[in-house]
């Protein structure tokens, strides 16, 4: 129950005054189309350098949280999912905007979205300190073998492909690889005076995952959504807050899926909504309702979407491997105050751990009570055009690269990463493994050479990083992983034709 | 799957099998072959997967990414330009600030799907790029003590 002792840490005036603008901000961001959760995070980490590190990351946390929620206001008042996540929102909420029921899908959709994000943050709570204690158990092979577990894991079920999941997974590793290497003082691949100090991952994950974006935004063109919303009409919160718990299946199926998918790295939050969506669906009465403007239907999807957000950091927080992109983009959070996370963080840190742990916790609330009063703002928001976006999302990527280290180097880097990501996202590969691949690649490195010396003094490489009980475990992980994917691929391939391939890919992108 | 997008495929995956084809050659030539030891790992598994994406793309059997169509490059040309001046050039060689505001400004004109005859629209988009320009300067000169390149201009 230590996360008691910290909770008055998230009360104080500039660590609340900074989660209600995270959370407000959140919201308003996560209902812009286009502008990811791990994007918008990202591009706030710049503004997190002159805070202290509970705070910087107090601010990240209610962001993520609320940008989550916050898709959900376009997904049902526009039909535009705000990000991935809520494009199973949109199948029953727009529908119940459409029959004047907007403002009852908003409320249902926040109250669902608190009660499946606090489960999931209750789930961090006590998971994180077991897991915690088993990962001091961890040598440099284990730790070793976790990092390539993150990257092939992520590689292979976030990706279209396997073969260009595992292969940007390498890009990034080699990547990280680039600039002086600690132990020897050897320069490597240093190609530009711009890398001579190696790549610096938040200008990195700023480039790799708001550019994309910005240019996605320009093949626009001068068009504009022009989508309609739909006007919200009073309906009682009370009324909303009873249906959501008698809709207890419902709930408790999106709230379930959300934080088991939540704990598997590289399961993304759009695949919890759908997923919890579909089970709903199965298990439910009236089945023939769903698509029609069901409740049901809306409470399991952002049930699920935001159950996922607190399992997702428990990797991150106790093995020091970001189990999504996001997790990944608060790494880098972490490492830019000089904390980095893993088994020890609760005992080095524990006042940085917690606060941030209940502040998401604190977060759900709030998201629930703004989302209820801004969904409104929020939606006019998503309206802006893609040409304003993509400016003040291109002139916020190269002023926070340029302020990490006052340095346009930087802003060199974050640019040309992120025109190299929009292409090769074009060709069916993913930012998610690259940027863990960079961010997992110096603690693959650094283990791997512990290893070997340790090795090289005992038992000889193939035993120490080949035996024990815990090497073999994730040596199968990694493989079983790959070898379920390549045999999903190849399964689908027998029923899917060039053209649906293509069709189901351009509904995603 | 079009011609223009296997043609795309070939370009693409052949461009990084040569980067890493060229990773993997540095890795195993540079010395001290001790930094080297992770860095060649990770090229030789980049290396196969490169070749054999680019095999698969040189055989049309491509299953996964749409290319890009005349259109989209049609419409991401004029932005894409502006953006590589801006971040390559002007941002250092006009000042931050000043570049930031000449490129808020043309891309906002380019994308805004406002009619261009109208002097509203301009005044609109002026005072757009005004107000961003303030935050910016606000966020990150005042609250954030940036120092940003002045160079000729601001």
């Amino acid at each position: 129950m230590e996360f008691l002792f910290y909770m008055g840490d998230v009360f104080t005036p500039v660590n609340f005054g900074l989660l209600l603008l995270g959370t407000i901000g959140g919201l308003i961001l996560g209902a812009t189309p286009g502008l990811s959760p791990t994007m918008a995070v990202a591009l706030l980490i710049p503004f997190t350098f002159k805070l202290e590190p509970q705070q910087g990351l107090i601010l990240l946390g209610a962001a993520y949280t609320s940008t989550v929620a916050g898709g959900a206001v376009s997904a049902i008042l526009l039909k535009i999912p705000g990000a991935p996540a809520n494009i199973a929102t949109t199948l029953d909420g727009h529908t119940m905007a459409q029959k004047g029921e907007g403002a009852r899908a908003l409320q249902l959709s926040f109250i669902a979205s608190a009660v499946g994000g606090v489960f999931g943050v209750l789930l961090l709570i006590f998971l994180t300190p077991i897991l915690a204690q088993w990962a001091l158990a961890f040598g440099p092979s284990h730790l070793f073998w976790l990092a390539i577990l993150g990257v092939t894991v992520i590689g292979t079920l976030d990706s279209s492909s396997v073969v260009k999941g595992l292969l940007s997974g390498c890009i990034g590793l080699w990547l990280a690889t680039i600039g002086f290497d600690d132990i020897m003082g050897a320069q490597r691949f240093i190609f530009h005076p711009s890398v001579a100090g190696g790549i610096n991952v938040i200008p990195a994950l700023i480039g790799l995952f708001a550019i994309p974006q910005v240019i996605t935004m320009f093949t626009k063109g001068r068009s504009s959504d022009d989508a309609e919303i739909i006007t919200v009409q009073r309906h009682p919160i009370r009324k909303a807050m009873a249906e959501v718990f008698s809709r207890k299946r419902a709930l408790s199926i999106g709230t379930a899926v959300g934080s088991i998918i939540g704990l598997i790295p590289g399961v993304g939050g759009q695949i919890a909504g759908l997923v919890a969506y579909d089970q709903s669906k199965k298990f439910s009465p009236e089945k023939d309702k769903f698509g029609t403007g069901h409740s049901e239907g809306v409470i399991a999807a952002e049930s699920a979407n935001n159950a996922m957000v607190g399992p997702s950091l428990v990797p991150l927080l106790t093995l020091s491997i970001p189990g999504s992109p996001t997790a990944a983009v608060l790494l880098g959070g972490l490492l830019i105050h000089g904390i980095f996370p893993g088994p020890d963080l609760f005992m080095n840190y524990p006042q940085v751990a917690w606060t941030f742990i209940d502040s998401m916790l604190i977060g759900q609330i709030l998201m629930c009570v703004f989302g209820l009063y801004i969904a409104g703002l929020a939606a006019n928001v998503a309206r802006i055009p893609h040409g304003v976006m993509a400016a003040l999302v291109l002139g916020l990527a190269v002023f926070g690269s340029y302020s990490v280290q006052n340095s346009m180097g930087d802003v060199y880097v974050m640019a040309t990463l992120g025109l190299a990501m929009y292409f090769l996202e074009r060709f069916g590969f993913s930012a998610a493994p690259l940027v863990l691949g960079l961010i997992l690649g110096p603690i693959a490195e650094a283990n791997f050479i512990q290893g070997s010396m340790i090795a090289n003094a005992t038992v000889g490489m193939g035993s120490y990083f080949f035996t024990g009980w815990l090497n073999w475990l994730l040596i199968v992980i990694v493989i079983a992983s790959v070898s379920y994917s390549v045999w999903m691929e190849i399964a689908q391939r027998r029923y899917t034709t060039k053209d649906d391939a293509v069709a189901k890919e351009e509904a995603l992108s | 799957m079009t011609d223009l997008p296997r043609n795309q495929h070939i370009i693409a995956s052949g461009l990084i099998a040569a980067i890493g084809i060229t990773v993997a050659y540095v890795s195993f030539t540079q010395e001290p072959a001790d930094a080297f030891i992770f860095p060649r790992l990770i090229a030789s598994v980049f290396a196969v997967l490169a070749i054999w994406t680019f095999g698969k793309a040189v055989l049309g059997r491509t299953k996964v990414g749409n290319g890009l169509s005349t259109a989209a490059m049609r419409n991401l040309a004029p932005g894409l330009i502006v953006m590589l001046i801006y971040v390559y050039w002007a941002a250092k060689g006009l000042g931050f600030y000043t570049a930031t505001t000449i490129a808020f400004f043309v891309l906002l004109s380019l994308y805004d799907p406002a009619p261009h005859t109208q002097l509203k629209t301009w005044l609109k988009r002026i005072v757009i790029t005004a107000a961003f320009m303030l935050v910016m300067y606000g966020l990150f000169a005042q609250l954030l003590n940036v120092f940003t390149p002045k160079e000729i201009l601001f």
